[in-house]
């Protein structure tokens, strides 16, 4: 167990152009983890979540900063010597090995006695419900049983940090949430540090107890889940975090009002002392599809357009209109009456809107207490 | 369905003709071995005789030296093997496991070395040669044989070696093991059919390998190879003997390689079917 602390961590592959600075697989990756915590790591494809993993495991070299493990700089150590493990996306379990002698390899280098090898094998065995596997090898167990195996060759090592790339994308979806709560558990109960990647949402918001949301190799947002979801700190992670995803629509302030073709909102308190400081009156509005209900057209918030599609799915009833140049979804209660081509006026209430900065795409007016100085700047 | 029968059996058919084409010098060599001198020189094809040991006999006789060459040809063809394969695994680790910029090119390079035909390079390493004292040297032949095969060999090691997923060489490096060990406990035993038909394809080419064999050696460190052209001498050619000792050249490495087809065949594929 131990604290991890990356320092504006850099990587810049050989391969990329020497010239463009902007363009750096990770650049000013922050974050210092508290003892013990469950920290994901999520963003679109390509957005450096496995290079920074990587990092952490001295698998990748940091180009730039420091990162401390367990307050020792390990930026020159090499793998074996961080006191980690990793689980792969692939598993990259031995395949010439049976379950037992891949759970115990990594004693078995540290030469360890055989009774104690034996003991922690079975221990992890019958903590993750594999112990009849002992003797398989890799092909012959299911995907689910070699995920397992994967954890258990991590846990028998019981090392200061995990880090978990993706460790449940080849699993079938039931499969997924079964092993996520597992992974939770398996978390609650060793207090290891982890590190855990994921480009699911869904994962990043039931798994993390902090999420580290990144896009083009930097950080965009370190929160709790219900700090991402109530106070995105920028226009992409409003639109990452949240499922359906949120609503945005180019707005003009005036007056403590946004308006634009099909659509006007009154803004509340803190946004109205927001703006009236700003000399800028274009903005983005943002509104969760969970949030907009059916209204009426001489409200004081109102969404009007025309119904192009309606999706029945039992509880709730997912609806999108075309709102100016605009497409709109609502999630309404299910049994609308809602008709394609129908007309369609929807309501919000004023302190669940979003505004950003139609610029720098930044949040406009709410911070979330907890907001980190590590939120990116740029 | 008839016409896809047909096919069936007529690509059956042309598949037999092509094998017993291919077959028959070495059909023929077969029986030749077993005639008498007399009988191998004539003109007509003769597939009907009664056939005799006795130009075996010759061939194994005391003064041949047989046994001499054949361990001659065992030596260095298993030395540069081993040797080989010590010197390939290594190289093919580098490159298959920490490639950079230039690993592509290497591999063409060190492959292309092989673009060269082997007279081109037979005086100045005559030279050498013989300034060192490495003529009719069973250790000079077995460094040549290995600087032969080498490429091959890299080749196919590093080929195998690619085969093996990246992340199982980082779970490794990450469970604690060094480079040995990885090496060792992981990425050899992983590619160990790969490394056995490699190590067999070597040790064919340089038992088979003739023209470094008959130019720098004359009698110490003469392989088999020598001793088949020993029968073309100067009283005449001996077609059965020839024969004979031919036979008896071939027969270790045809023997080891029927013996180890499905080895060959698993590890020639490449890792192509998994
Ligand atoms: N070995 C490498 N050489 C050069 N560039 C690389 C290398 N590995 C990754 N990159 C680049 O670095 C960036 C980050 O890659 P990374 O693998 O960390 O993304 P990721 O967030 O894990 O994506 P995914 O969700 O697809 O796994 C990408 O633009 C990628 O092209
Ligand atoms: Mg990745």
């Amino acid at each position: 167990m131990a604290i991890v602390e990356l320092k504006n961590v850099a990587k810049r592959y050989e391969s990329q152009h020497k010239g463009s600075s902007s363009n750096n697989a990770v650049d000013n990756f922050n974050l210092v983890t508290r003892d013990g915590e469950f920290v994901v790591l999520v963003g679109p494809s390509g957005c450096g979540k496995s290079t920074t993993m990587r990092m952490i495991a001295g698998l990748e070299r940091n180009t730039g900063g420091e990162i401390l493990i367990g307050g020792k700089d390990v930026s020159q150590v090499p793998p074996k010597e961080r006191d980690i493990a990793m689980v792969f996306q692939s598993y990259a379990l031995y395949p010439h090995m049976s379950v037992a002698e891949n759970m115990g390899f990594s004693l078995r280098l540290k030469k360890r006695p055989a009774e104690e090898i034996k003991q922690k094998i079975d221990e992890a065995a019958q903590t993750l419900g594999i112990e009849h596997l002992l003797d398989r090898k890799p092909r012959e167990l299911s995907g689910g049983q070699r995920q397992r195996v994967a954890l258990g060759r991590a846990i028998v090592r019981n090392p200061q940090v995990f880090l978990m790339d993706e460790p449940l994308s080849n699993l079938d979806a039931k499969l997924r949430v079964d092993m996520r709560a597992e992974i939770v558990k398996l978390h609650k109960r060793l207090n290891v540090t982890t590190f855990y990647v994921t480009h699911d949402q869904v994962e990043a918001m039931t798994m993390g107890e902090r999420i580290v949301v990144m896009k083009d190799g930097e950080i965009q947002q370190i929160d709790t889940p219900i700090n991402l979801y109530d106070f995105p700190a920028n226009r992409f992670v409003a639109g990452f975090i949240g499922n359906p995803s949120m609503n945005f629509l180019r707005a003009r302030h005036a007056d403590g009002a946004v308006s634009g073709p099909g659509f006007a909102f009154t803004l509340d308190a803190a946004h109205t002392q927001a703006m009236a400081s700003r000399r800028v009156v274009d903005v983005w509005v943002g509104v969760r599809p969970e949030h907009l209900r059916i209204g009426d057209a001489a409200g004081a918030n109102r969404v009007e357009g025309t119904v192009d599609v309606v999706e029945t799915l039992g509880a709730v009833t997912m609806v999108q209109l075309s709102v100016g140049e605009h497409v709109v979804t609502a999630q309404l209660p299910g049994h609308q009456t809602v008709r394609i081509g129908d007309t369609l006026t929807l309501t919000c209430d004023s302190d669940k809107l979003h505004l950003f900065d139609s610029e720098s795409e930044l949040a406009i007016g709410r911070e979330s207490a907890a907001a980190s100085s590590a939120t990116a700047e740029a | 369905m008839k016409s896809q029968r047909f096919a069936n059996t007529a690509m059956g058919v042309l598949a037999w003709v092509v094998a017993l084409l291919i077959f028959f010098p070495i059909l023929w060599l077969l029986l030749t071995a077993f005639k008498t001198e007399q009988q191998a020189f004539t003109v007509v094809p003769n597939f009907f005789f009664s056939p005799t040991l006795e130009s075996f006999k010759t061939a194994l006789a005391q003064g041949s030296g047989y046994w001499h060459y054949a361990w001659n040809s065992a030596l260095t063809a298993v030395a540069s093997t081993v040797i080989g394969l010590a010197l390939a695994v290594p190289a093919a680790y580098a490159m298959a496991f920490y490639p950079n910029k230039r690993t592509d090119f290497l591999l063409v390079w060190m492959v292309s070395t092989k673009f060269i035909p082997a007279v081109g390079v037979l005086i100045p390493i005559y030279l050498v040669y013989s300034a060192v004292g490495l003529l009719d040297n069973a250790l000079g032949l077995t460094l040549l044989f290995t600087a032969m095969n080498l490429p091959i060999i890299v080749w196919m090691v590093y080929s195998y070696f690619r085969d093996i997923p990246k992340d199982i060489v980082e779970a490794a490096d990450i469970d604690g093991a060094s480079i040995m060990q990885t090496l060792f406990k992981v990425v050899l035993p992983l590619a160990l059919p790969g490394l056995a038909s490699t190590g067999l394809l070597a040790l064919i080419l340089a038992w088979n390998e003739s023209f470094w064999s008959i130019t720098m050696t004359d009698h110490s460190a003469a392989t088999l190879a020598v001793y088949i052209a020993s029968f073309k001498s100067a009283e005449g050619l001996f077609w059965a003997k020839m024969s004979a000792a031919s036979v008896l050249a071939i027969a270790p490495i045809i023997v080891l390689g029927w013996f180890t087809q499905r080895q060959m065949v698993r590890g020639l594929t490449f890792g192509a079917v998994k």
